[in-house]
């Protein structure tokens, strides 16, 4: 601009002035303002457009009703909206899930970060993330086909051919990949120099790794981990396939169980008529799912915080 | 502090004086000055150590010997192999593929490469404090307490935390904050916490690489202070890119350097290894002349 701004110069003003309006930086600012603010409004519109049915279903049915009774039969011909089995059936998988996954993507993680040569975490990692692109519904039939067939079926002969046991397991595997590349960033970003350190006052590769690099990566962890749960309550496709529909309030889990997620799956794909108090519920499950997976975020937030280290 | 530091002597005089020399005798330590020639106890006595990454020969042909309870200081231009060398002596270089050692590298006599040796029992006693203070992200307490803790030390912790936060001349700042972060420490108080963590362990030598390159002068003069003390019950060796530093802490110094091959490969080399004032004063090598009066590196 050495041209115009000469002849700004030159003609009496001031030099330091914008000589050229910057419409690009405009557009850009629009452009990028547009994009933040289309999660947020979906946010907003999925939170409105749960609310109003669930609100209406919670003035035919008492929120005391839904949240401690023990029999969820909405389809009958005599209704009953006791929230209790959906959650337990959402419990009994997700802490099955959890048990497979934290010691496993853990496991991994620690692996890949402090014991495998370079040659091998390039291969064994990439190798792990393609765990996490395969489709859930592959998932779901690998744990109803083959799990409970060929793996469970010989152990517990009594085993449901829908049951709890087969979607947990799976649903662990699944969330593998997702604590383990998570956890495995967080060990990573941990400076070499803690492990000089530990090193060199005679610990051993395990205390190092132990007691040295995973509390300094604490907060990834803790952060992995909640995220692989919260993976694990909101999954439905293994849930739907594996563990059946079958509203069950036990904590055995060889049996079939019905989780919030399957249970909004199967009645959103089914013909329940849009207005009905049937179709309320499945917008009050979707509200309660919501609000654990919220609080979950929560405290994970909070954990993170709390375990939170900064380095120099 | 028995012997607490001159704060008028080194810190503020300029490095060189109008001749292009520096002025290293009002720098020299009067008490290590009276080093004799020769070691009268050797602690690493090294033969023709040669140290490879993969093919690259980082430090070539180093024969010396460490003697006990003195400072050796290594100086020399980067590159020049003295972190390398250093790094050996406890076989920290271990954890870096493709790093290996050739020679003789002996402590008391026993060659620490030799296949049956332990490196974890070598680390053991012969510790290190790094560049940066890499304290670990635990409290004041769990920094000493982590070396005997994995070491399985059978001591009254609390006793040995409080002689080694007092020997490492931080007791009486942290005292009152023991379960605190050591993150909340300043850079110079993080230095002194890792040396204390070194001697919790006791080990026989310490090995300091570059320990007050990212200190202020304060906490540079209280480490300096610290390292003389530390010298009655342990070995020192310490590489420094301060050459005043060197000159007040050590009992003998080591210049290395970088040979050019044919190839344009870097080779680091001892060019000379004596009592300090000797090397500050009166330099064999017209190299060491050059470096220790500014001229190059």
């Amino acid at each position: 601009m050495s041209g115009q701004s000469a002849s700004s110069v030159a003609g009496g003003l001031n030099p330091l002035r914008q000589t050229k309006p910057r419409y690009g930086e405009a557009v850009i600012r629009g452009v990028l303002t547009l994009a933040a603010a289309v999660s947020l409004f979906t946010t907003f519109g999925i939170v409105i457009s749960v609310l109003i049915p669930s609100l209406e279903f919670f003035a035919e049915i008492s929120i005391l009703e839904f949240l401690f009774t023990t029999t969820w039969t909405p389809l009958f011909a005599n209704p009953q909206y006791g929230v209790l089995p959906l959650i337990t059936g959402t419990l009994v998988i997700t802490v099955i899930a959890v048990l497979v996954a934290i010691p496993l993507g853990l496991g991994s993680a620690i692996y890949l970060s402090e014991y495998a040569s370079p040659g091998a975490r390039k291969v064994l990692k990439p190798t792990l993330e393609v765990l996490a692109g395969i489709p859930t519904v592959v998932f779901g039939f690998f744990a109803l086909e083959f799990i409970t067939q060929y793996v469970l079926k010989p152990i517990f002969p009594s085993i449901q051919v829908f049951n709890a046991l087969s979607a947990g397991l799976v649903m662990g595997i699944m969330i593998i990949p997702t604590i383990a590349s998570l956890s495995e960033d967080a060990m990573a970003a941990v400076p070499s120099g803690l492990r000089d350190g530990a090193y060199a006052l005679g610990a051993t590769k395990r205390q190092t790794a132990l007691r040295v690099v995973v509390p300094a990566a604490l907060s990834g962890i803790v952060a992995a981990f909640v995220l692989g749960i919260s993976r694990a309550i909101g999954e439905t496709m293994i849930v739907t396939i594996a563990a059946g529909l079958q509203p069950n309030m036990t904590l055995n889990p060889l049996q079939g169980m019905q989780t919030m997620t399957s249970y909004i799956a199967a009645a959103g794909s089914g013909d329940v008529p849009t207005g009905s108090i049937e179709y309320k519920s499945i917008f009050a499950v979707g509200l309660l799912l919501f609000a654990i997976t919220f609080v979950m975020n929560m405290i994970s937030i909070r954990l993170v915080r709390k375990y939170r280290q900064a380095y120099q | 502090m028995s012997e607490l530091h001159d704060p008028n002597a080194p810190q503020a005089t300029s490095d060189l004086s109008n001749t292009g020399r520096m002025d290293v005798s009002a720098v020299l330590d009067e008490g290590r000055a009276s080093v004799p020639d020769s070691i009268r106890e050797v602690v690493f006595n090294l033969d023709d150590v040669h140290i490879f990454y993969g093919d690259f020969e980082a430090v070539s042909d180093v024969t010396m010997q460490i003697g006990k309870n003195e400072i050796t200081a290594f100086i020399g231009p980067s590159g020049c192999g003295k972190s390398t060398l250093l790094r050996s002596f406890n076989r920290m270089n271990d954890l870096i593929p493709g790093a290996r050692v050739e020679g003789l590298l002996a402590y008391h006599g026993f060659n620490i490469y030799a296949p049956e040796v332990d490196p974890i029992e070598v680390r053991r006693r012969i510790g290190m404090v790094f560049q940066k203070p890499n304290v670990f992200p635990k409290s004041i307490y769990e920094n000493v307490a982590y070396g005997p803790k994995v070491n399985g030390m059978k001591v009254n912790m609390d006793d040995l935390v409080e002689d080694c936060l007092t020997r490492a001349a931080l007791w009486d700042e942290v005292k009152d904050d023991l379960k605190k972060s050591a993150y909340a420490l300043s850079g110079g108080q993080q230095q002194r916490l890792v040396i204390a963590r070194c001697i919790a362990v006791k080990p026989e030598v310490i090995l300091m690489d570059e320990p007050c390159a990212s200190l202020d002068p304060i906490a540079t003069a209280k480490i300096e202070d610290l390292m003389k003390e530390l010298a009655a019950d342990y070995t020192i060796v310490i590489v420094t890119h301060n050459m005043q530093q060197a000159a007040r802490v050590s009992d003998r110094t080591a210049f290395f350097t970088a040979d050019v091959d044919a190839k344009g490969v870097r080779h680091g080399r001892l060019v000379e290894y004596g009592p300090t004032r000797s090397i500050f004063t009166a330099p064999n090598e017209p190299r060491t002349e050059d470096y220790i009066s500014g001229r190059f590196g």
